[in-house]
């Protein structure tokens, strides 16, 4: 019997990563918020690989950080090994990657979310959302309990219409062994969102007791760690190691006598899977003339012999799996614990959000995570807290936060979604933005701690903190730009030592930095003086000047792109209307109905011509709307 | 507002043979329909493309048969506007086209904005903008072979090339990004040597185009060229017996050429435009003063000097006055009065001008001519430029554009010389690809948009 169970601001479907972040946020915006989980015991789940980061993602992590949500600093307390990948590529591309202690990370996700004010939890499976004339009213439980509420954030990643694939096996499931969510997709169909299917994968985990790690080769964590949350300060700590092995042409054969058991081969997914994270049997087929594939083996923590094993996601029948893991060097007695699965799932075509992340057609009712066709726990948890923090706007009937593609990977993210959509699961890569040397992971708290400040997220404590490394950084900034340097014995020396040319008259600190030999520490060393700067200041200070004229450069193409972001298109217009654009492009744009001219320019179909025939029409629309 | 119905006069001015008024738009059919009269009348909603019709253009009102014509028609979306066409073909003759053209108006066309026709066609989506840009050009154009170099442009063959090396640039681009995006795989990184390689094609691919401006330039503008000499030595005779016309007024009397005199001549398919200059002579004359300091402005102008001496006077102190002035400068020697008695000691002119080239002609009787053009043709088109295979660059935005592509393309061998690391290295070769991708419209900036609105005269 249906019953009426609570009155809150915002409801909350699904406690993965997105979902923990938008409940988060929505709670200490000062919201009445429930979030519910179709299992308690799986909140911030990590149902593939354990660890949290990488290249572009954990650019997102601090990011999130930045904003003032949740994932970098329960990382920082439960990582189990921290590495900073790219050191050699360049600051830009620098990336943290951590791997979790995951039943630990679960734990402290739990509990923050538990110890939240303002923030209900609530074991349940969401099977209705409820709409009235274009407002979202609250949902509905498998139980019959309905929830008032008047902003929805859907985050139910990969559990609409669940189902896993093991060989020629397949039934309906959830992620790591949990339930689907098998009514929720007919109610979104109901209320007028269409749906597409994805496909992923996960490959086995194996009792490490059955590992011969002698025969892999070992990759330690970092010495220096650099944690991922503005907040968290210096950490050390004993860390686990991954290994890596390889398959050989044994592996391979043996996939290739198997492939028409494949259910991808054989034609059973009818989902779409991500290109950049293929199957073994995929890779194997692809590249035939590789000899040998990486297979990494990453702990799961530190309570557990489990492993993952990185490398090899697999649909194959489970005895075919035994057989392939089995010829790998240091796996040839490995027992598998859990089996490799394919997983295919409902999402929502991510062309039918505004850049809010709100449903176009529906207020009130918003989307994050992987429902919305993305992957990634880092993807997921960055779509969350702007959902969670745009269904408070709403509420409170303020701007919504948008981040622009020169200001954030999630802008960039939000934007690729919202405005190209995406045929396979999309996920963050660092060459997906073009602004990439401004979005640097070390200058995220730069770029954003404002924003998470004024949306109430950042503590005052923590903004005055952020406003005084502001503020020594740029008066470093500008005492190195300030400062001549006169030559003297000591000082070419130095420079001799560095491997750079002597100096023969006076030369400002801040072109002497620009040299590739020469790091800010040299510096303080040619002036004799002592450091006052913390770590990231430093680093601030070194980056800023050393690649100040690339950075420039960039700064000044997003400025003139922002005039194209700046020229809004009313919401009213009707882009059938417009004789001059193609009929692909009209179509497309009548689709996505973007936003500014910026973000029409960037749907694929639309030409160049199109865009001026659309400013065209846009100047004359605004002198006569009829 | 675009879609209203325009028309124009598209053949040249003056007399020709035949004129053309084209109509474009939504009643181009129906406007002609009021004026035409054919000799087999005919349903127009049944006409077929591309179709010729026989008949009158008949004023309405006053019945008056105003010309004998062909109309053709042109149905959309497959013509040069993407919107209905019809031409009406009369006979030409400024008078009777104005007036057929008047008669189109009153039925509701409007008279096009020049390049409107292109502007329609570039707004409809049918040409990009590189294509747009070179039917202005060839509009514009002054000779065959500037003809097919536009229609080159036309059929995308400098796009063609561009995106060729835009390609270049950003498989260098996903080379370095495939290493950045997934660093824990063993990908192999892509030595700088590989990089270093590609963007100097690149970058002598994109010099090679900028030095086909010159070519380019001389193709569509023409060269310069400067007839000098002291009065009377020949020189309007000269220009005259080149361009076979009678333009310039010559007189015995010394110094009767006061202004500069142009003309244009074709020489291997190249326009040359002639100056004719005053006589260059010491002078109190007042006008004559002025004509001489404009000769040594045209000389500073040109790409080239004829200098013209008399071969049947001795050379005098004027001439070595001359002498000075085209010294340092691009020229032929050009010994004129052949056909009189040689009194010039050319011997003694070798030894002023020893590394330049002496012609002795008749512009009386016309003769050593042809050795003037073949050596302009040898000076100016080095090889015999294929045209049909040839992608020169003749549009300034498109020179500028490749400058730009250039400094980025050096920038970039600076980063990778530097040892500054990869990520910088990959948005370096960005910036020169999306420069490139410029010149085809593949990336959009405000400053493309601009260009075009300025170029088009559009959103007013």
């Amino acid at each position: 019997m249906e019953y009426i169970a609570g009155e809150y601001d915002v409801a909350v479907i699904g406690a993965g990563h997105a979902g923990c972040e938008a409940a988060l946020a929505a709670a200490r915006m000062g919201c009445k918020t429930i979030l519910f989980s179709i299992n308690l015991d799986s909140v911030a789940n990590m149902p593939c690989n354990p660890s949290v980061g990488g290249t572009g993602k954990g650019h997102l992590v601090r990011e999130i950080d930045a904003l003032g949500g949740e994932m970098g600093k329960v990382i920082d307390k439960t990582f189990i090994q921290s590495r900073m990948l790219n050191t050699g590529k360049g600051p830009a591309v620098f990336s943290l990657r951590a791997q979790a202690d995951r039943r630990s990370y679960q734990a402290e996700m739990k509990r923050t979310l538990e110890q939240q004010d303002n923030l209900d939890i609530k074991q349940a499976e969401i099977t209705d959302i409820l709409a009235e004339n274009g407002r979202v009213k609250g949902v509905k439980t498998h139980i019959g309990a309905l929830y008032n509420a008047r902003a929805v954030v859907v985050t139910t990643g990969t559990y609409l219409r669940g189902r896993i694939i093991i060989g020629d096996v397949s039934y309906e499931g959830g992620p790591d062994g949990l339930f689907p969510a098998q009514h929720l997709s007919d109610s979104l169909k109901s209320l007028g969102i269409e749906l597409m299917r994805f496909k992923t994968g996960t490959p086995a985990r194996i009792n490490g007791r059955t590992v011969d790690f002698s025969r892999m080769e070992e990759q330690p964590g970092d010495d220096m760690i650099v944690p991922f949350s503005f907040e968290t300060g210096e950490l050390k700590k004993a860390q686990a190691s991954c290994w890596l092995t390889y398959t050989n042409e044994e592996t391979h054969r043996i996939i290739r006598e198997n492939l028409h058991r494949s259910p991808l081969y054989g034609g059973m997914i009818e989902g779409i899977g991500p290109r950049y994270c293929p199957s073994i049997e995929d890779k194997v087929v692809r590249f035939a003339d590789k000899e040998r594939h990486q297979v990494f083996i990453e702990p799961m923590g530190l309570n557990t012999e489990e492993m993952y094993v990185q490398g090899m996601s697999t649909s194959l029948p489970e005895d075919v799996q035994i057989k392939m893991y089995r010829t790998i060097p240091g796996l040839e007695n490995v027992k598998i614990m859990r089996t490799a699965y394919a997983i295919e799932y409902d999402c929502i075509n991510p062309l039918q959000l505004a850049p809010s992340l709100e449903f176009k057609s529906i207020s009130g009712l918003f989307f994050a995570g992987q429902v919305n066709g993305t992957s990634g726990y880092e993807e997921a948890a960055a779509q969350g807290i702007v959902a969670g923090i745009n269904s408070v706007q709403y509420i409170k009937e303020r701007e919504y936060l948008v981040l622009g593609r020169a200001e954030a990977y999630i802008g960039v993210l939000i934007d690729d979604l919202v405005t190209k959509g995406t045929n396979e699961p999309y996920r963050m890569m660092t060459s997906r933005a073009e602004y990439r040397l401004l979005l640097r992971q070390d200058n995220a708290d730069l770029r954003l701690t404002e924003k998470g400040y004024k949306a109430g997220l950042i503590s005052p404590d923590r903004y005055q903190s952020f406003l005084a490394k502001k503020k020594n950084i740029e008066h470093e900034i500008s005492r190195l730009e300030n400062t001549v340097l006169p030559p003297s014995d000591r000082v070419n020396g130095i420079l001799q030592r560095e491997g750079t040319a002597i100096i023969k008259t006076g030369i400002k600190l801040a072109d002497l930095l620009k040299r590739p030999e020469i790091r800010y520490r040299t510096l303080l060393e040619m002036e004799a003086r002592e450091n006052v700067l913390t770590r990231s200041e430093a680093e601030q200070v070194e980056i800023q000047l050393k690649y100040e004229g690339y950075i420039k450069k960039q700064q000044h193409q997003a400025l003139q792109v922002l005039k194209l972001e700046n020229r809004r298109i009313p919401e009213n217009i009707d882009f059938e209307d417009i004789r001059g654009i193609s009929l692909e492009a009209r179509q497309k744009l009548a689709r996505v109905r973007p936003a500014s001219v910026g973000q029409a320019s960037r749907i694929s179909g639309v030409s160049p011509a199109d865009i001026s025939v659309l400013m065209v029409y846009l100047e004359q629309f605004k002198k006569s709307p009829n | 507002m675009f879609y209203d119905t325009i028309a124009a006069i598209s053949t040249p001015p003056g007399q020709g043979g035949i004129g053309i008024v084209r109509i474009s738009g939504r009643e181009s059919f129906e406007v002609v329909r009021k004026i035409f009269k054919p000799v087999k009348p005919y349903n127009i909603d049944e006409v077929k493309t591309q179709t010729l019709k026989y008949g009158h253009i008949i004023n309405p009102v006053s019945k008056e048969i105003i010309d004998e014509v062909l109309v053709s028609y042109f149905r959309e979306p497959y013509t040069y506007t993407r919107e209905n066409i019809t031409e009406i073909n009369c006979h030409g003759g400024a008078l009777v086209l104005k007036g057929i053209l008047e008669l189109v108006v009153q039925q509701g066309a409007r008279i096009a904005e020049p390049g409107e026709f292109t502007k329609r066609a570039f707004l409809n989506g049918r040409l990009d903008l590189s294509q747009a840009e070179a039917v202005i050009e060839m509009i514009n154009s002054k000779t065959n072979a500037e003809r097919k170099v536009s229609l080159n442009q036309l059929e995308g063959k400098l796009s063609e090339k561009i995106g060729g090396l835009r390609n270049l640039l950003v498989e260098c681009i996903a080379d370095i990004e495939a290493g950045i995006d997934f660093p824990e795989y063993d990908i192999e990184e892509v030595s700088r040597e590989k990089i270093s390689e590609r963007i100097d094609t690149c970058l002598n691919q994109v010099k090679g185009l900028l030095k086909t401006f010159f070519e380019g330039r001389i193709i569509k503008e023409g060269i310069t060229v400067a007839i000098v000499g002291k009065p009377n030595v020949g020189k309007s005779s000269l220009l005259n017996a080149l361009a076979q016309k009678e333009k310039a007024i010559i007189t015995e009397v010394p110094g009767t050429t006061r202004d500069i005199i142009e003309e244009y001549i074709v020489i291997g398919g190249v326009a040359v435009r002639v100056l004719d200059t005053a006589g260059l002579r010491q002078t109190e004359d007042r006008i004559e003063k002025i004509g001489i300091d404009r000769t040594k402005a045209a000389i500073e102008r040109a790409d080239l000097i004829l200098l013209v001496l008399d071969g049947s006077e001795e050379i005098e102190e004027e001439d070595r006055e001359i002498f000075k002035l085209v010294k340092e400068r691009k020229a032929i020697v050009v010994i004129n009065k052949s056909d009189l008695d040689i009194r010039l000691d050319i011997g003694k002119v070798r030894e002023v001008f020893a590394e330049k080239e002496i012609i002795e002609i008749s512009a009386r009787e016309e003769t050593g001519l042809d050795k003037i053009e073949r050596k302009i043709k040898d000076m100016f088109i080095k090889n015999e430029l294929e045209y049909d295979n040839l992608t020169v660059i003749t549009n300034v935005r498109h020179k500028r554009i490749l400058e730009e592509a250039e400094e980025e393309l050096e920038e970039v061998v600076k980063t990778i010389n530097s040892g500054l690391p990869v990520d910088m290295l990959s948005s370096a070769i960005t910036q020169a690809a999306d420069k490139l991708g410029e010149i085809t419209g593949e990336t959009v900036g405000e400053e493309v948009l601009h260009t075009i609105f300025s170029k088009f005269c559009i959103g007013k």
